[in-house]
């Protein structure tokens, strides 16, 4: 992933499709994270950094999905939210829930609110964006009518321990589940299923007609997305223990993390790898910004700036002005050749 | 504003004038009076009264802010682009507006909080346009510079209003708020040139087939610009009206009511379609007033404010969903 280098630019451009911008941001941020700090690569503090991300990822990876599917999931920040406090309360009522018992319960919630948000966007045809905006409202007042406007309860130590534990004594639950998921994520684009998802967001109506069953396969999107969501959540509770603020913002984040993996949005184009490499890339500017100590609320002036810029160096139409110098480039030996032939 | 929501639909679209009864703005506003007849029968069932003068000037004093980004917005959405700055615009626009009265004028504040909201539509749709970044993207790019701009400089309500410009806030003739007279004369001039100018028409191509539109001689570029900066002068008059009704600059007075998304759900129960190109001003207002009485029947209700959220996720859905429907049939 991280060989990108500018020698083979034209290979590695066919490699990874319109995604290359996204690889070269991640190597520029890790080199200028290796600079700014020469301690970050110690295989702890990287493995940690890989860890913070793991929640952003799995996000990424999720809506994906669901963007390429030419649809929106704005509701993923409200799932994380509502998971972490939903655990927090299922454990103050069952204190002696199993710990996997409770992580697939949590799953299978979020699946549920995928499904929702997928009949919905499909059958009662509402535009994802208005679906899922619906959705993050009814989840965020539902948990906290429930909770009364404070979470309460404490996450036990074996729950917590896909967030913060780790495998082996060294490696770190949430990077095997981050992986995971990115193995299982790449399985599926190259399965019929991700073939014909990303051509119902290329255009809806061919895929329609060349037999593929739009609804289903946009519904399982959003299905995946809410469990990616639901993993998230498990994680970030793990990582940083009960809060009403857990998953506020993730869902821009999310769509910030694929759009700078030079996914389309309103669908058909793009990897779910460099998606995934755009919420690294988001993790590693966020990192970098901390080093660097720029001040913590111009951080996010300084985060607007660099996304507009990267997919704006994405978006720029390098095909275009590659056309345009090599027609400039011929026609001055055509030019040439025309005054030689006159004669 | 029923009566200019009747209006012949844009020329493009013979069909709808059969059809006016299915028309969205019509149904928006139908749906208003339906919201507002319920929640007076449940009020009046749970033994309290509804329509009462207080609570009309209320309802529609709480549509005022909301109303005026959300005209805005429909000017963006129209043109198929989007903007989820305005929560933070709003902001910044009555820190500008409060700080500058103190020192200054009303007149040099109006000035400032117009020139500012200008610069950020101006930079939205030239980064929109120019840079071809989504707008998605883009004025969610905008949002965080205003953001840590905000958090950079101000850590609480800075500032002070004047009285006399506060009058902008409480007054009111009769039952009447005078801002809504504000709203109102926003609303007119952005449906005026939404449906009488060229730039409108040019919107509503924009929106509806950028690339035909661009085949046809529109251009599409200038259009989105003007669009973007239509809309923050929109949310800027917001801000001002903000400031008058809370005395000083709040950092988070656009934020906290979540004016971004709300205004596009606004936008979109009045039948503005997301994609760009159909719809209009006079279908939002009807959605702010839908939201807006919700919001009061609540209140006289006392509701639990969280579950306030969940009814108001379900009644968004399920109005865009009888829309979708009720379209569905007719192009079938």
């Amino acid at each position: 992933m991280t060989v990108a280098t500018p020698v083979h630019g034209k290979r590695v451009g066919v490699t990874f499709g319109p995604g290359t911008p996204v690889y070269v941001l991640l190597v520029v941020l890790l080199a200028a994270l290796a600079l700014t700090d020469p301690g970050f690569y110690d295989p702890d503090r990287f493995l940690a950094f890989v860890k913070r991300a793991a929640p952003l990822v799995l996000l990424a990876a999720g809506q994906y999905l669901v963007i390429v599917s030419g649809e929106f999931d704005l509701s993923v920040g409200a799932i994380v939210t509502a998971g972490v406090v939903v655990a927090a309360e299922l454990y103050g009522s069952y204190p002696g829930a199993h710990w996997l018992l409770m992580t697939l319960a949590l799953l299978l919630a979020g699946a549920v609110v995928g499904l929702v948000n997928g009949l919905i966007s499909t059958g009662l045809r509402v535009p994802s964006f208005i679906t899922t905006l619906g959705m993050m409202l009814i989840l965020e007042g539902a948990v906290f009518y429930w909770t009364g406007g404070s979470p309460q309860g404490v996450l036990p130590e074996e729950f917590r321990a896909l967030g913060r534990g780790t495998a082996f004594g060294w490696l770190p639950w949430a990077v095997l589940a981050c992986a995971a998921a990115a193995v299982l994520a790449v399985w599926l684009m190259r399965r019929d299923f991700g073939r014909t998802l990303i051509a119902t967001g290329d255009s809806e109506r061919t895929a329609a007609l060349s037999g593929v069953r739009v609804h289903r396969v946009r519904v399982l999107a959003f299905v995946l997305s809410g469990v990616a969501a639901a993993l998230a959540a498990v994680l970030v509770g793990g990582f940083s223990g009960v809060s009403a603020q857990a998953g506020r913002g993730m869902e821009f984040e999310a769509i910030t993390a694929v759009v700078l993996g030079g996914v389309a949005l309103g669908g058909g184009r793009g990897s779910v790898l460099a998606a995934m490499a755009g919420a690294f890339s988001l993790q590693a500017l966020f990192t970098l910004l901390n080093l660097q100590g720029v001040s913590g609320a111009l951080e996010s002036t300084v985060q607007g700036v660099i996304v507009i810029a990267a997919v704006g160096i994405g978006a720029a139409d390098f095909a275009r002005l590659r056309r345009r110098r090599t027609q400039s480039a011929a026609r001055s030996p055509r030019t040439h050749s025309s005054e030689g032939s006159t004669p | 504003m029923t009566g200019t929501a009747l209006a012949p639909a844009p020329v493009k679209s013979p069909p709808r004038k059969a059809s006016r009864l299915t028309d969205p703005v019509v149904g928006v506003w139908l749906a208003a009076l339906a919201v507002t007849l319920l929640g007076w029968l449940v009020v009046t069932l749970d033994g309290g009264t509804f329509l009462t003068q207080a609570n009309i000037t209320g309802i529609l004093q709480n549509s005022v802010a909301l109303g005026l980004v959300a005209v805005g917005q429909s000017a963006v959405i129209l043109t198929g682009s989007l903007d989820l700055s305005v929560a933070y615009l709003i902001g910044l626009g009555t820190l500008v507006a409060a700080e500058t009265m103190q020192s200054g004028s009303v007149v040099t504040a109006v000035l400032a909080v117009l020139a500012l909201s200008a610069a950020v539509g101006l930079a939205n749709g030239l980064v929109v346009t120019g840079l071809k970044v989504n707008a998605f993207i883009a004025t969610l790019g905008t949002a965080f510079i205003l953001r840590g701009w905000i958090e950079h400089h101000y850590t609480g309500p800075a500032g002070k209003v004047p009285a006399s410009f506060q009058r902008l806030g409480y007054d009111r003739i009769g039952p009447l708020p005078v801002s809504l007279f504000l709203l109102a004369a926003v609303a007119l001039a952005l449906w005026l040139i939404t449906r009488r100018t060229r730039l409108g028409h040019h919107m509503y191509a924009t929106g509806g087939d950028e690339h035909a539109a661009r085949l046809s001689g529109v251009r599409t570029r200038r259009t989105v610009i003007a669009a973007h900066v239509l809309c923050s002068l929109c949310v800027g008059a917001a801000a001002l009206f903000l400031a008058a009704r809370l005395g000083a600059g709040a950092p988070w007075a656009g934020t906290e009511a979540r004016y971004d998304l709300e205004s596009i759900a606004a936008v979109v129960l009045g039948g503005t379609v997301l994609a760009g190109g159909r719809g209009g001003v006079a279908g939002t207002l009807g959605g702010v007033l839908v939201l807006a009485v919700l919001d009061s029947v609540f209140n006289q209700l006392s509701v639990d404010p969280f579950f306030k959220n969940v009814v108001r996720g379900v009644v968004i859905i399920a109005a865009v969903a009888l829309y979708a429907r009720r379209g569905a049939r007719r192009s079938a």
